[in-house]
């Protein structure tokens, strides 16, 4: 019984960890960059969380009212003041400068509001939990996997349902021609990465509800959202989904064996996953 | 007539300076304080430590941010070779380099299945499986590491003097034979090839390149002289443990912004980046984490603007090389 708990504890994880994935995979697949930056943005959003909780005295839910247009915003200027320019053949651009993003964030971070680890206040819904069957499951995990179901289906809808998401994949086929039939790329490229952000928020939020969070942590979901993208393979969505998941249960099973094998199993889960299935166990077939 | 040769005034002016300002460097013990020694030889460690990035991102296209794996494995071995194997500290770090050359080819056989980006972030996770499996070894002091035993330290020299002298020595060292092999490697045939894969990797293979191969050698190569770094520079710390040896920050952030701001992709670069690294380090200690900050501002600046790093813009400017590398057609009338 112990070991199906810790199951379905790490598939609630695993919510979370497809919605640090689920920017990722989305500003990857629409202008092929990797955000180095995307683990200390999620951060980030959790900070202005925090400040507009404070301020405001907002349940942190109706602080992504705030928080989301705002990384939004973050988004669109960032990716057309900075990050246009780095796009090009050369990978070591976008990754260099995204480098120096994500130092600037965590030392800015660490400036404003100190090392100290911060939570946000969640109210009764952090402690309240249901029960199925003998299984306890927390209302708070149990959201996040909604909400993270809820948004990789929204993105899917954008993607493939809409002229925004027609414009997105108009681009990431060829950018020269989308150029010609009237697209701006820089705009489109600005709107997708501040979807991506506006996902972040989300993220950055549910993480901040869930468990404490430092300015200095942002490498580390960066590393996860990215391994969920891998095991779930590159460009699909639910793929994400699926890498989370599996992310997250590597990772409670291997807590359940010993507290120090808990990070070490969820990176040993991709690893294997690397070494069997280099393309992931999802990959997005090429048409 | 007209001649092809490689040599310009120029480098063979640097190299008579750099052998002058070798020797006085050399003589530093004699002429130089304590902290002096000590800042000098950090700043020896990261210019091989920046050399070596530089060879791997810069002329191999292999832009990792998880060598801190390496340089806390040389800082391990370092420690479990002394402690438990009774070897002498500078036996146990060429013995850190051998063994993390060995382990980097299998780590090497699964991290180049990622591309690009996401080969990087691939090798920061196995960083970090290093971190977390140091971490666990109880023998090596866990999470919280442990200092090397007084008789160890000991052997680098009795007396602290001594001891201070020869770690400097170390440490300048290696700096000169990492600069010099790279050096002697770029201009060799194998070299040739590698500049000819960053210049681009179709037109190499076209050539008959066998690019795997010969970015697993670079790869190979690099991975073990970090790790002696690594070991060198845990000798000079005396003290381990799974947060300093593996961080990203340290190891790795900052040598990538030395490369990036000195200029990637030459052998000046790193030079440069390192000298102004430890400038700004200096100028803005009093500052806390403000010097991260502009380093970071820094940084993206030189990338947006000029891509090729400080070093690049001389080299625009006065067609200057200290390395000579290039070759160049000399005509006489």
């Amino acid at each position: 019984m112990d070991w199906i708990n810790a199951l379905v504890q790490g598939m609630l994880l695993g919510g979370l960890y497809a919605l640090f994935a689920a920017g990722l995979s989305l500003i990857f697949g629409v202008m092929r960059l990797v955000n180095i930056a995307h683990g200390d943005l999620i951060i980030l959003a959790a900070y202005l969380g925090l400040s507009t909780t404070v301020l405001l005295g907002l349940h942190p839910f109706l602080a992504l009212l705030i928080v989301m247009p705002l990384m939004a915003g973050i988004g669109y200027v960032l990716q057309r003041g900075i990050l246009n320019q780095t796009l090009g053949p050369d990978i070591l651009p976008p990754l260099l400068v995204t480098f120096g993003l994500s130092v600037i964030i965590q030392n800015a971070l660490l400036e404003t509001y100190t090392a100290d680890p911060r939570k946000l206040p969640g109210g009764v819904i952090e402690t309240a939990s249901v029960d199925v069957g003998g299984i306890t499951m927390g209302v708070l995990p149990l959201l996040t996997f909604a909400i993270a179901i809820a948004v990789i289906a929204g993105l899917q809808f954008i993607f493939y349902r809409t002229s925004l998401g027609r414009g997105f994949r108009a681009v990431s086929d060829n950018q020269d021609i989308a150029q010609l039939m009237g697209l701006n790329k820089a705009h489109v490229f600005g709107v997708a990465m501040a979807l991506a952000l506006a996902v972040v928020a989300v993220a950055g939020i549910l993480l901040g509800m869930r468990t404490s969070f430092d300015p200095a942590i942002g490498g580390g979901r960066l590393i996860f959202g990215f391994e969920a993208v891998i095991i779930g393979g590159l460009g699909n969505l639910w793929g994400t989904l699926a890498g989370g998941i599996i992310l997250g249960v590597a990772q409670t099973l291997g807590a359940k064996i010993d507290p120090g094998f808990q990070l070490l199993a969820g990176h040993i889960a991709f690893l294997v996953v690397l070494a069997v299935r280099p393309n992931g166990l999802f990959p997005r077939v090429e048409h | 007539m007209s001649t092809v040769t490689r040599s310009t005034r120029a480098s063979r002016i640097a190299m008579i300076g750099g052998g002058l300002l070798l020797l006085v460097l050399a003589a530093a013990p004699y002429w130089a304080g304590r902290a002096d020694m000590r800042l000098m030889s950090e700043i020896y460690l990261y210019l091989s430590l920046a050399t070596l990035w530089n060879l791997m991102a810069g002329y191999a296209g292999l832009v990792s941010v998880g060598q801190q794996a390496y340089v806390g494995f040389g800082g391990y071995m370092l420690f479990a070779l002394t402690i438990f194997g009774g070897v002498h500290p500078v036996v146990a770090v060429l013995l850190g380099g051998v063994l993390a050359a060995l382990l980097s080819i299998p780590i090497a056989t699964l991290a180049f299945r990622l591309k690009g980006a996401y080969f990087a972030i691939g090798t920061w996770v196995i960083a970090e499986v290093f971190r977390l499996s140091f971490a666990q070894i109880q023998a090596l002091g866990g999470g919280s590491g442990s200092s090397l035993p007084v008789a160890i330290v000991k052997e680098i020299g009795a007396k602290k003097a001594v001891r201070e002298a020869n770690s400097y020595w170390l440490a300048l060292g290696a700096a000169v034979i990492i600069i010099a092999a790279v050096y002697a490697f770029l201009r060799s045939r194998r070299g040739l090839a590698l500049t000819a894969i960053r210049d681009s990797e179709t037109a190499a293979s076209g050539l008959g390149i066998d690019i795997w191969r010969t970015k697993l050698e670079v790869y190979v190569v690099t991975s073990a002289f970090t790790a002696i770094i690594g070991g060198l520079i845990f000798l000079q710390k005396l003290r381990i443990s799974p947060d300093a040896a593996f961080s990203v920050n340290d190891w790795t952030a900052f040598v990538i912004f030395i490369v990036v701001i000195g200029g990637i992709g030459t052998l000046e670069g790193p030079i440069i980046g390192t000298l102004l690294f430890f400038l700004l380090r200096e100028v803005l200690a009093d500052f806390g984490t403000t010097y991260l900050l502009v380093l970071g501002f820094v940084a993206i600046v030189v990338m947006l603007k000029a891509p090729k790093g400080v070093w690049g813009l001389i080299r625009e400017r006065y067609d200057l090389e200290l390395f000579p590398l290039s070759y160049r057609v000399r005509t006489k009338d």
